[in-house]
């Protein structure tokens, strides 16, 4: 956005007469074009635009008189942009306006939306010179590149230095500090059970209204952070595509029941989920195309099979590994999925243990879900998301009946795996959980 | 290996490159007959006598001009200037002629030249005899300005700007003259001009100093060591060309800098250093770059206002201290 | 001022002193040209002299051109009207000899040897300059050709070209050193403290003074509280000589037996050679506004007319050679201006090329735009 000023056209002119605006508002504007044509003291003259864009105002009317350098109108980057409500100093009384502490339109009541009822007396002057740069924390040119790396937050970091400048040593502090929780650990996973349900931000250092239900700053975990910025990443780099399938489930029911029955001296449960696991893991042996990862301008293959499972815990979700998983018995992921899902409960996971993932599977069927689209766990390049077993009116051997189902929906990362090659995937892994045997055989 | 003095090194290379090149002579006030103000020319006339140690008047810029107007001929004249100072005099012929003669005639004519001449205050010579002006040289392309700390490196340095086509300048440090070090017997080793160097290695702090403060970094060094501080010394060594880069990777790795400088802080050596920190290590500070400087006022005579104006150990000791207790170091 | 008519009948330049070891003996002279000396001299050295005295103003004539069309830049300092000086100091000095000059230098230079062209072309700031383009009107330079340098700061070439004195004398060589100044140089203290150093050292320079009776806008009797200025050296002991400088003979007579003098003897002079400015162009054609008597007085003024005044009545110069010099100093002047024109300018990517001899680490290339570190 730039101003367009009453131009000096003649040694003796002090002010000028808009004669015809040429170009009209939201007309494309080149650099050369003539714009206005003035009437100076002495004669009309065609002014011309200095650079490209669109004029977005006319902000003096045609036969009006302003002196030299006063604004006639702008220029912006685009056809819509807002020209400025004020002119600065220079139109007081539109400023007046602004401030009169008429309320805020509603504009749909989004949580995310300023509280409404906030008088406008109690509003910071909306752009300070200063603004708010004298609340961002001081922090030396070195802490600052080393919070980058680590992905500190360094907000979130006290400064030990003189006036609380953030230095290298409380970098380094709250570097260690992160490791020491392993739920921080940069190789987390965190997954997308929920990814829609981010909170809506609190307006921050907005002094609002206190009725006891005004929004207020939360602490944030680590574990919060990193879900934040690694998802934001995922949704951000990777493009998402989504391919459905509903399956009968009525076999892997039977199935399931079948081997619990024959498993239930060892005390060992195997659930729907650890069967999807093993069909995951069985049906990406024939599927190497979808075991990838975009990484860098570069595709990896992996070699392993290891397949992570979405697990909720209080702090946020994570993502526990199971390695090899197309080379472990079912008995064995049920064992080892509990296992790390109440360790990570606990709080007690060990890096490794979340690292290394090829694939994922998330399932909210517990909470009844239909389905789900999940965002991508990077670098992987596909999740499987799991709904609920419902029974469904289908058609089977030609009637209606009804039937268990389950709903199942691959995002997938259209950077390493194409939709052709996402489907198959997803084509056989449903028959291999139709024809249950076909996962441990 | 001998332990000569600063003065010692100087005066041995006069002799050794005077031996060896029969276009090297030399000028100034006083080096013949008194054999030097500082006695660097200490046996000089009686060897070599009037034709190549040549006593001149009290005329900095009558000699200093000739001396360029003899390098332009192919001689290799060594001028001393009794100090830095009076070199004031000679300005004209230093900035504007030896300076300039190379570039301005399209490269026909060097000026292989020296002026040799010291700076430095502490010795009670008051406000017009104590100056640090090395930067008004320093400032100027076409000149190459060296600041010797050890008496091994006035030597390299002397050898290597008597044997350079360009005027040199050789800064030298009436607090130094005295000072010892070891000097390789029969050295002839060259110093590289341009090059900063690491005299001492350390990870906690960078000191940067040249000349005199270049040598009382190494010492505050030293004792800063028995409170288990690292502090990695670099001597710029060479003014102009400045060797920027050595100073930024040793910030780079220490993430802190003190510059000690003994000329005035503004618009000083020291500004420049800390400007190129800036620019080469900006994500690299964990502390705003601290300098150390004279007091900006003409050098008084009386001995307490002198040494209070001055930078010494102690004022460099308590800027290193104050710069790491700020990146939250441990400091005695 | 010294009365130049009454000095006429002086003949040569004398040395009355000055020789080594007897400086007290030093005096100064005044004195005259040498109007007897036409009728001595050989016709082909005559209209030699007269050819090259017209190869200064044609250049210079055609270098104020260039000025005003923009094709030459900064100062510009021309040698009108001191034809007859600089052919006279440049003729007494043999091939070996050295010269030193202030920024008035392009007469000199082409008359110490340097190609005209050479010369236009560094006034163009063209490639084939004799300094590359790295110098222009005030800093004419040619190793070859032994001009070491027309200098811009006032009094600044003295130092240097006492420095090369030394060392001619230095090394035993019988080479010697000629360093033209103007008249206001006199009041400097480089002057005084290369006089001193050179009659200390007994170096072998010619100082010779180009005295138009103004510094700028300041006279001479309104700067110097001596205003014979080749008395200037008297408190050296150095002896001076002046001479009529719009007579080129007598400049010659009196530049060789100084610069020759200086040569056997070892010793330093000065030679003061006084000229008149020329008001520009209207001395070419001054008739159309002025009396027969200021014509008259212009023409004796301005030595190249002088000159050939003199020639003609000798019948030296004839209509036809007048014709062919007139017309072969144009093309060589034309010639000049056409090869300035096309020589390329440098190479922006030369920039670098002439702040070291020596090559030295960390010498900056930045551009002014440049990061000092570029990551």
């Amino acid at each position: 956005m730039s101003e367009i000023y009453m131009p000096r056209l003649s040694d003796t002119m002090e002010e000028g007469v808009i004669s015809s605006w040429v170009k009209n508002v939201g007309d494309k504007v080149a650099s050369g074009d003539v714009l206005v044509e003035i009437e100076t003291d002495k004669a009309v003259m065609e002014y011309e635009a200095y650079e490209d864009g669109y004029l977005v105002q006319q902000a003096v009317s045609e036969g009006d008189t302003v002196p030299i350098g006063a604004v006639i109108g702008y220029i912006g980057d685009s056809p819509d942009t807002a020209p400025p409500e004020s002119g600065g100093e220079s139109a007081p009384a539109e400023q007046e306006q602004e401030t009169a502490g008429e309320p805020a339109p509603e504009t749909g009541g989004g949580t995310e939306q300023q509280p409404a009822q906030a008088p406008a007396p109690e509003q910071p002057a909306p752009s300070g010179p200063d603004g708010s740069a004298g609340t961002r924390p001081r922090s030396s040119p070195l802490a600052r590149r080393l919070a980058r790396e680590y992905g500190l937050d360094i907000e979130s970091i006290s400064g030990s230095g003189p006036k609380g400048r953030i230095v290298r040593a409380d970098i380094e502090a709250a570097a260690k500090q992160q490791q020491a929780e392993p739920e921080a650990a940069p190789a987390t996973a965190p997954q997308a059970a929920a990814p829609q349900a981010a909170a809506p931000a609190a307006p921050a250092g907005q002094e609002a209204y206190d009725d006891g239900r005004a929004s207020s700053e939360l602490q944030v975990s680590n574990v919060r952070k990193v879900i934040a910025r690694r998802l934001t990443q995922s949704k951000q780099e990777a493009p998402h595509f989504y391919l459905r399938r509903t399956i009968d489930a009525e076999a892997l029911k039977a199935f399931r029941a079948q081997i619990n029955t024959q498993l239930e001296e060892t005390g060992t449960k195997v659930s729907f989920n650890d069967l999807i696991v093993k069909a995951c893991a069985t049906t990406l042996r024939t599927h190497p195309e979808v075991n990838r990862s975009w990484v860098d301008e570069k595709l990896l293959q992996h070699g392993r099979i290891n397949v992570g499972v979405a697990v909720a815990v209080e702090a946020g979700l994570i993502v526990p590994v199971l390695h090899d998983t197309d080379k472990m018995a079912l008995s064995e992921i049920a064992e080892r999925s509990r296992e790390l899902a109440g360790r990570a409960r606990e709080g007690k996971l060990k890096p490794q243990e979340m690292s290394g993932g090829t694939f994922s599977v998330s399932n909210l069927g517990m909470y009844g879900m239909d389905s789900f689209s999940a965002v991508i766990n990077p670098p992987e390049a596909a999740i499987l998301a799991v709904g609920a077993m419902k029974q469904q009116p289908v058609v089977h051997e030609g009637e209606v009946v009804a039937r268990n189902t389950i709903a199942l929906e691959l995002s997938v990362d259209h950077r390493a795996v194409d939709g052709a090659v996402g489907a198959a995937f997803l084509k056989d892994l449903a028959e291999v959980l139709e024809n249950p045997m076909r996962i441990v055989v | 290996m001998s332990v000569i003095t600063y003065r010692q090194a100087l005066r041995d290379t006069l002799r050794a490159e005077m031996l060896r090149d029969d276009n090297v002579l030399l000028l100034g006030e006083e080096i013949g007959l008194f054999e030097g103000s500082y006695k660097i020319t200490e046996g000089l006339l009686n060897e070599f006598g009037e034709k190549r140690v040549r006593d001149t008047p009290i005329s900095e810029e009558g000699f200093v001009g000739a001396a360029v107007g003899a390098a332009m001929m192919g001689l290799r004249p060594v001028v001393e200037l009794m100090t830095i100072n009076f070199s004031l005099i000679a300005i004209d012929q230093i900035i504007n002629h030896a300076a300039k003669i190379y570039g301005m005639f399209g490269g026909q004519t060097s000026v292989p030249m020296v002026i040799r001449t010291p700076g430095g205050g502490g010795q009670q010579l008051g406000a017009t005899h104590s100056q640090n002006i090395e930067l008004f040289y320093a400032f100027v392309p076409g000149l190459k300005v060296l600041a010797p700390s050890t008496p091994a490196d006035a030597a390299a340095m002397l050898r290597a700007a008597i044997r350079d086509d360009d005027p040199v300048m050789l800064l030298e440090n009436l607090g130094l003259y005295n000072s010892k070090g070891e000097v390789p017997d029969g050295d002839e080793s060259v110093a590289e001009i341009g090059r900063a160097a690491v005299t001492r290695e350390g990870g906690d702090i960078t000191l940067i100093g040249y000349s005199r403060m270049a040598a009382v970094g190494r010492q505050v060094a030293e004792q800063l060591a028995e409170e288990d501080i690292s502090v990695e010394v670099v001597d710029l060594r060479s003014l102009r060309p400045l060797d920027r880069q050595t100073v930024v990777d040793s910030v780079r790795k220490t993430g802190c800098a003190v510059i000690a400088e003994d000329d005035w802080l503004t618009y000083g050596i020291g500004a420049e250093i800390a400007a190129s920190i800036q620019e080469g290590a900006f994500d690299y500070l964990d502390a705003p770059v601290r300098r150390v400087a004279m007091a900006e006022v003409p050098l008084p005579y009386a001995k307490p206002l002198e040494n209070a104006a001055l930078p010494s150990a102690e004022s460099i000791t308590t800027a290193v201290k104050e710069t790491l207790s700020a990146v939250g170091k441990r400091v005695g | 001022m010294a009365d130049t008519a009454k000095a006429k009948g002086g003949g040569t330049a004398r040395s009355t002193g000055g020789r080594r070891r007897s400086r007290k003996d030093s005096t100064t002279s005044a004195t005259g040209g040498t109007t007897s000396g036409v009728a001595d001299e050989k016709p082909d050295v005559l209209l030699d002299y007269y050819r090259r005295m017209l190869l200064v103003r044609r250049f210079e004539e055609r270098t104020g051109q260039a000025y005003t069309q923009a094709r030459i830049g900064g100062y510009c300092h021309l040698n009108l009207g001191e034809e007859a000086t600089v052919v006279g100091l440049m003729e007494s000095l043999q091939e070996r000899d050295y010269l030193y000059t202030n920024y008035r230098d392009h007469g000199y230079a082409i008359h110490k040897g340097m190609s005209p062209r050479r010369v236009m072309a560094e006034l163009y700031g063209r490639t084939d300059g004799v300094a590359k383009g790295w110098g222009g009107s005030m800093h004419m330079y040619d190793t070859q050709t032994r001009m070491l340098g027309g200098y811009g700061i006032v009094g600044g070439q003295l130092p240097l070209a006492t420095g090369a004195a030394l060392a001619v004398s230095y090394r035993g060589g019988d080479e010697i050193v000629m360093c033209q100044l103007g008249d206001g140089t006199t009041n400097i203290g480089a002057w005084h403290e290369a006089l001193n150093l050179a009659s200390l050292w007994n170096l072998p320079i010619v100082y010779a003074i180009v005295n138009n009776f103004t510094g700028m806008g300041t006279t001479v009797e309104k700067s110097s509280a001596e205003p014979d200025l080749y008395k200037r050296g008297s408190a050296y002991r150095i002896e001076g000589v002046r001479v009529d400088g719009r007579d080129v003979l007598a400049v010659r007579d009196a530049a060789v037996d100084l610069v020759e003098k200086a040569r056997s003897e070892q010793r330093p002079y000065i030679l003061e050679c006084t000229s008149y400015r020329l008001k520009g162009h209207s001395v070419v054609d001054p008739a159309k506004y002025r009396t027969e008597e200021q014509v008259a007085q212009a023409r004796a003024n301005d030595p190249l007319a002088a000159f050939e005044d003199q020639l003609e009545k000798a019948g030296v110069l004839t209509e036809d050679k007048k014709k062919e010099i007139a017309d072969s100093v144009k093309d060589e002047v034309a010639d000049a201006a056409d090869f300035a024109e096309n020589s390329p300018p440098p190479d922006v990517s030369t920039l670098f090329d002439y702040t070291y001899a020596t090559p030295v680490a960390n010498e900056s290339r930045r551009m002014p735009a440049d990061p000092v570190f570029a990551e």
